[in-house]
């Protein structure tokens, strides 16, 4: 946070399209943005183009999706004029990603301990039982109290924020730098949420990785990330850090922010956002630290 | 769409009004949904090859008596087993000196006899057993779906060939026979749909406005199955005909002289060493009607599966 | 106006050894005109309780009144005409091929109202929607709009109680405060009476004026949403529910 010249991750003037029968449907217009060793929200409603922006970084868009940028790059490597096969190496070593829901993102034919070995082993050449030794540990690491059993259990035995912890135990072990993660507590409950959050807080912060948080919550982003870019209709309307994002100043976020309704101070009505169409049209604003 | 009263030329205004995602009255909306599925449908070159191969089997049994150059009946001892490309056959002859091609254009007709009537019995069959005892449940559920795994345990063949043997051969009874041996998937895959179907929100909704299980099942459940029936049917079309072939290949389908396609092959077959043709024409039409119905088929899938309808 | 009273309710999944008690002992009392929060972590059991009044969960025991009339194991029609039920995902609970027409008219039909052109044209207003979406499939709607159509459904029978399932769970949160305002504004035009289910303690605190908090199938605590605002819960649970839900706290030791 404090080392903020050291830019891991360096993305400039992003797009990623979607050609459809009539016309292209721009899901991401232009975002530039730069990521440290810090928690860099990205918060937006559904098809803000939050998800898409994390997706494209990893060079996930399915095809008929186009991604364009004029450059993507890690510690000063092109992300884009890699080719598939050294991207493949890029995911999961340098940058992973965790995903909404660990009942999709995990293999359930599959014990929890032989993905999380495949896992490291994709990565390092080790011995089987060096992996398992560290697959352990990693489990561990997550505050998992009893990684042996977890180890040979199946996905569909372990519990949502269970899952979620095991996902990210996976994504952990090749030590990437970035971790990218895609509304990683939406499915769980807020007492599993917090749990979940405090482990990856921690571990992200002991190992001074840049974390990219993709979410729609906005208290939660403000109480978790260090900065936030708020996305609209594919392009970012603001940047702040994350404990002033409720003296924000575009009238989107003011709106959102207003939208919700609050434990503390009770309203006969909520503020309804009235969208307007100067919002969608302005440049993306450059979200640099 | 922006701009619809500064567009003067009609077809573009014909096209928008189907394309509209704003319908203006009930018409509109089925019209504006099947225009939009056609749109996806004419995107599918694959498909509309099958389509073409269709249309034209249906354009071949209307206009028979037009299109056929001769009786596709008369026989002529003299001019029997003549090649490809003989003067005034030019496909040939058969073994009783039949044009060939003549016969092919008619046997059309029973070819897609036999499938309108397959097409119509089997799946409605199916869905309804299915439908019912995917939605009951329970008990309705184990004595409907044991029937159908009886008749499942069967190859079709055989039952056909049984149906057919205790009814006695010819065209309709060779339809029976098969439409008998077809509803069971039907019944299976329309089952294991409504079991999905029935447990979402949108069933339990009109439960609470007091529905009851009859106006569920054929006004909310059958709406959603037909669609993958549909295609299920036209992809398996190209087994019914064959099965049809089949039958009349042994002997138990249509009778001669009736031309149909598969009875035309087991003929045929007697001389296929030294008169190759006479077997293989009436193959390859079955070859080329079955190709379209899978064509075709593959193209309604994309169409018609409610999973991606309309979603972006 | 109608009031709502479980007594001692029970409902299961499943019977012998699979058996799962989703809702244990759960007596509730919700006053005609009041709006009613059950809230909750997944499987507390707080969504069985709108199910079984419903009877969309047939496997319960206890007492439910509507009316001072107990219900028995199967719904009249005259109960449907009384209670409705809105559901927290606006993408599964409308027909994918069904227009918004067919969805209302055949709901009114069921009820036996007359004159549906105007009753339809009437509906879609209440919900903010207007005539334009009358005929559009639910692939033509955002999620917003289709759970206004929703509630339009809902509200055919002209029921006095209205149980919203998670009704804004699956929304953006700009959308949630529209469906919100909608659900206050109905709520003073045809005086309806709600029982509200949510994860969300911030919205349970807009809407309901009593909020019942449920875990693991039982009621904990039944408290005055003066209370909550106030933090003042007296079960535990509900402290630790309270101050996960404002957000996350980093540890000081980070």
């Amino acid at each position: 946070m404090n080392k903020k010249s050291e830019n891991l991750l360096d993305i400039s003037n992003l797009w990623v399209k979607f050609p459809t029968r009539t016309t292209t449907f721009e899901a991401v217009r232009g975002v530039s943005f730069s990521l440290g060793r810090e928690r860099l929200g990205i918060v937006g409603e559904s098809g803000s183009g939050k998800s898409m922006t994390g997706r494209a970084i990893l060079q996930l868009i399915r095809k008929p999706g186009i991604v364009e940028a004029d450059h993507i790059s890690l510690h000063g490597q092109d992300l884009m004029k890699l080719s598939e096969r050294d991207m493949r190496s890029v995911r999961g070593q340098k940058i992973s990603m965790v995903m909404q829901d660990p009942k999709f993102s995990l293999n359930p034919v599959m014990t929890v301990g032989a993905q999380i070995m495949e896992a490291y082993s994709l990565h390092a050449k080790t011995t089987k039982a060096d992996a398992k030794r560290k697959s352990l540990e990693m489990l561990e690491a997550v505050a998992i109290r009893d990684p042996e059993r977890v180890f040979n259990a199946y996905p569909h035995e372990m519990s949502g924020g269970m899952g979620q912890r095991i996902m990210i135990a996976m994504m952990l072990i090749p030590n990437p730098e970035i971790l990218i993660a895609d509304e990683p507590t939406s499915a769980l409950d807020v007492s599993v949420q917090s749990e979940v959050l405090t482990i990856m807080d921690k571990l992200v912060t002991a190992r001074g990785m840049g974390l990219i948080f993709i979410s729609h919550d906005l208290n939660l982003v403000s109480s978790f990330c260090d900065r936030v870019l708020i996305m609209y209709a594919g392009r970012v309307v603001e940047t702040c850090l994350a404990k002033e994002l409720h003296n924000a100043k575009h009238p989107y976020t003011k709106g959102l922010l207003n939208s919700l309704p609050r434990l503390d101070q009770p309203s006969k009505r909520l503020e309804v956002l009235k969208r307007d169409p100067a919002w969608r049209d302005a440049d993306s604003v450059v979200g640099t630290s | 769409m922006s701009t619809p009263n500064t567009m003067p030329n009609e077809r573009e205004t014909l096209r928008q009004w189907l394309l509209t995602q704003t319908p203006t009255s009930r018409r509109h909306a089925r019209f504006a949904a099947i225009y939009q599925g056609w749109l996806t449908l004419k995107a599918n070159k694959l498909a509309m090859i099958g389509l073409g191969i269709l249309l034209s089997l249906v354009l071949a049994s209307i206009l028979a008596p037009w299109l056929a150059p001769h009786d596709p009946f008369a026989q002529d001892l003299a001019n029997r087993l003549l090649p490809l490309g003989s003067e005034g056959h030019i496909l040939g002859t058969d073994s009783l000196g039949r044009d060939i091609l003549s016969r092919l254009i008619y046997g059309s007709r029973i070819t897609l006899y036999i499938v309108a009537l397959v097409a119509l019995i089997a799946p409605i069959v199916g869905l309804f057993v299915g439908t019912v005892a995917g939605y009951m449940g329970g008990w309705t559920d184990a004595v409907l779906m044991r029937i159908t795994d009886i008749f499942l345990a069967f190859p079709r063949l055989v039952l056909a060939l049984a149906f057919v043997a205790a009814l006695g051969a010819g065209i309709e009874n060779a339809v029976i026979a098969i439409s008998l041996t077809a509803w069971p998937p039907y019944a299976r895959m329309a089952r294991a749909e409504t079991l999905t179907i029935r447990s979402a929100d949108y069933i339990n909704a009109v439960k609470l406005q007091g529905a009851g299980p009859l106006r569920i099942i054929t006004k909310h459940i059958w709406p959603l199955c037909i669609s993958s029936l549909i295609v299920r049917v036209t992809l398996d079309m190209a087994g019914i005909i064959l099965a049809a072939a089949g039958l009349g290949f042994l002997g138990l389908g249509a009778q001669p002289p009736s031309p149909e396609w598969g009875a035309m092959v087991s003929e045929g077959r007697r001389f296929i060493l030294d008169f190759w043709w006479v077997a293989t024409l009436p193959g390859l039409a079955i070859f080329t009607v079955s190709l379209g119905f899978n064509l075709l088929g593959d193209g309604l899938r994309d169409v018609l599966d409610p999973k991606d309808a309309g979603d972006e | 106006m109608s009031n709502l009273k479980t007594e001692n309710l029970n409902v299961w999944f499943d019977t012998g050894i699979k058996r799962v008690n989703a809702v244990v002992d759960a007596s509730l009392n919700v006053q005609s005109g009041q709006s009613f929060g059950l809230v909750g972590e997944s499987g507390s059991g707080k969504s069985t309780i709108l199910r079984a009044i419903t009877g969309l969960a047939p496997n319960w025991s206890g007492r439910i009144e509507i009316d001072g009339f107990a219900l028995g194991k199967k719904r009249s029609n005259d109960f449907y005409n009384k209670v409705q039920m809105v559901f927290q995902d606006p993408y599964a609970s409308l027909h994918p091929r069904h227009t918004v027409d067919q969805v209302l008219s055949e709901t009114l039909h069921l009820h036996g109202m007359k004159d549906i052109d105007n009753k339809i044209i009437k509906l879609l207003d209440d919900v903010g929607l207007g005539g334009t979406f009358r005929f559009r499939f639910p692939h033509q709607l955002s999620g917003g709009q289709r759970q206004r159509v929703a509630i339009a459904r809902a509200l055919c029978a002209e029921p006095k109680i209205l149980l919203l399932d998670e009704p804004t769970s699956a929304l953006d949160v700009s959308v949630q405060a529209e469906i919100l305002n909608l659900f206050a504004d109905l709520r003073s035009e045809y005086k309806l009476t709600y029982i509200m289910v949510s994860h969300d303690l911030a919205v349970v605190s807009h809407m309901c004026s009593q909020i019942a908090v449920m875990q693991s199938g039982k009621i904990i605590e039944i408290m005055s949403v003066e209370d909550m605002r106030k933090m003042q819960p007296k079960a535990d649970y509900t402290k630790h529910l309270l101050k996960n839900s404002m957000g996350y706290t980093r540890s000081p030791s980070i």
